[in-house]
């Protein structure tokens, strides 16, 4: 009995750590499992075993077009606020300007405001210039949010290099913008990746500021909320799933291509 | 001549990092920012003080710098206000709780496995967060696994729900912002020097006092981090409000939403978003100055 809670006591934290970590999990597993389904319309209760809906995931209604439009609507958002927030975060990395602080600001403040403040003050800007929502609002909206996180990431990346890598590659002659091109950028890169996979996830994700600014369009989260008054169809759950199975061989492929790097 | 070509890039680079080209490639992203977060806030502060229009339709409102609208919404919805934000408090410390000895371990008992502890904390975010809330609503409610059990076993009663509850909201809020709470309190336990922890064991400080006036202390830029970005979106999120609650367990995001989409209440939304905005600044510029930190982005 003495061992057993000594035991307990010097993994204490690893139990809860594998708690934590069940709770994050269970309704991850929950959206997987009701995947397979024989759920019909509504998927609240299980059916039976199926893979008809991995078969077909666009078999219900609407999921496809709503899938469809979060990925463009995202990739255009994402290609935006990475390239105007690596330009931010290059400024604030690398040199010095009068107005830093209120840029600061400005970087902060998105970051700061409830999406339901943001969401809802761009709609009502577009509503008195007579601009209907849709397509392009919606990247607007989201291209907007995803900046500030873009240029938080990429300028921890610009923070952490060495700047005798650069001043190393001047001694040798590299001009300022050779030396940018095959020193700084390349070392920066990881950051912009990430912080374009993460402008990507926040856009593919939300929903607030995304139901403010979107008039008629499905988002796939969208058309989740809108389908969960009257039971959300198992096609939903099964994209639900690609996804979190394609972002994680994504991070997964991209830790193991850093490591490889690290020991080359 | 190569030198003196190699000198003379170097007074270009001086010269550029103090010149223009800051202000060249920060004019595009501010811009745009100026233009889809500052007007907008902008206006919105001048619909919060429109009137409707009389005999108007619904929904046409003209400036009549009404200030009382402040007073009305505020009145009107207090109850939502004080929710909000209590709620959003229960969660911070909630989530706080939570994910502290999650980040410890994984910064420090972690060993080989802790990229892919890592990535696990921020998995989650891959399925879409509503799929999850979902999920989370049909495991607590009446077919769910979660209440039958505790039926059979008598622990609530047969009419007692987990469902529809400020129970529900909360859990939700609370499951839904952990990673916001774990990475940067990962990031900033990561930093330590376990050298600092040996140091003092060997003071012979004991765990727990090591942990209070060394570990704690100095992650305090995490916590600092990880509570605002918990506390912000939790104190404006109504999403869980509105799929694990009840009307009773509305918050002020609830109401501005309605407002907007189902009353065409432009004025009273805007002066709700706008109150929300200032109340939550203050909270966080009040909270940061007694934290101590300064570096925020």
């Amino acid at each position: 009995m003495k061992k057993l809670w000594r035991w307990f006591g010097n993994n204490l934290i690893r139990v809860y750590a594998f708690l934590g970590f069940t709770y994050l999990f269970i309704p991850i597993a929950y959206t997987f499992a009701f995947s397979f389904n024989d759920a019909g319309k509504s998927n609240l209760t299980w059916r039976g075993f199926t893979f008809a809906n991995w078969q077909n995931p666009c078999g219900a209604p609407d999921v496809c077009t709503a899938l469809g439009n979060s990925i463009q609507v995202g990739l255009i958002a994402t290609l935006f606020a990475t390239l105007l927030g690596t330009l931010i975060a290059f400024a604030l990395g690398r040199h010095s300007f009068k107005g830093r602080s209120s840029t600061n600001l400005l970087i902060f403040l998105p970051m700061a405001t409830p999406e339901v403040v943001m969401g809802a003050s761009l709609l009502a800007m577009f509503l008195s210039f007579k601009i209907n929502p849709g397509f392009m609002t919606t990247v607007i909206a989201h291209t907007m949010f995803c900046i500030s996180f873009v240029v938080v990431t990429v300028k921890a990346r610009i923070a952490s290099l060495d700047p005798r890598l650069e001043q190393a590659a001047m001694d040798l002659y590299a001009n300022e913008f050779e030396t940018f091109r095959r020193v700084t950028l390349p070392l920066v890169m990881p950051g912009i990746a990430a912080a374009a996979l993460l402008a990507f996830s926040l856009s593919f994700d939300d929903f607030i500021i995304t139901n403010f600014n979107s008039g008629t369009m499905m988002t796939f989260p969208k058309f989740v909320y809108v389908s969960s008054a009257r039971g959300i169809p198992p096609q939903a759950n099964v994209i639900g799933s690609m996804m979190f199975f394609i972002a994680l061989a994504i991070v997964i492929a991209g830790q193991i291509v850093g490591r490889k790097k690290k020991h080359a | 001549m190569a030198f003196l070509h190699a000198a003379a890039s170097h007074v270009k680079v001086g010269g550029l990092k103090k010149g223009r080209l800051p202000y060249l490639l920060l004019a595009p992203g501010l811009i745009f920012l100026f233009t889809f977060f500052i007007l907008p806030i902008a206006n919105l502060a001048t619909t919060s003080t429109q009137t409707p229009v009389k005999g108007g339709d619904t929904g046409s409102y003209e400036q009549t710098w009404h200030f009382s609208n402040y007073i009305t919404a505020f009145t009107e919805n207090k109850e939502q206000f004080g929710r909000s934000f209590l709620y959003a408090f229960l969660t911070t410390i909630l989530a706080l709780a939570i994910a502290y000895p999650l980040a410890y371990a994984i910064a420090f008992k972690s060993g080989k496995y802790k990229n892919i502890l890592l990535v696990l904390v921020v998995a989650p975010f891959f399925t879409s967060f509503l799929l999850r809330t979902i999920a989370w609503k049909q495991i607590l409610g009446e077919e769910g696994p979660v209440v039958q059990t505790l039926r059979t076993l008598h622990i609530i009663s047969p009419t007692t729900t987990l469902t529809a509850s400020a129970f529900a909201v909360v859990s939700g809020m609370t499951y839904n912002f952990l990673p916001f709470m774990t990475l940067p309190l990962y990031s900033s336990l990561e930093r330590i020097d376990p050298r600092t922890l040996e140091a003092a064991g060997d003071l012979y400080s004991n765990a727990f006092t090591t942990f209070r006036k060394v570990t704690f202390p100095l992650s305090m830029p995490g916590v600092v981090a990880g509570t605002l970005l918990t506390f912000i979106p939790a104190a404006g999120d109504y999403v869980n409000a509105a799929i694990l609650g009840n009307p009773q367990t509305k918050m002020l995001g609830n109401v501005i939403d309605s407002k907007f989409f189902r009353v065409v209440d432009y004025p009273t939304a805007a002066a709700l978003s706008f109150m929300l905005m200032f109340a939550i600044l203050i909270m966080v510029s009040v909270y940061i100055r007694r934290a101590g930190t300064d570096e925020l982005v």
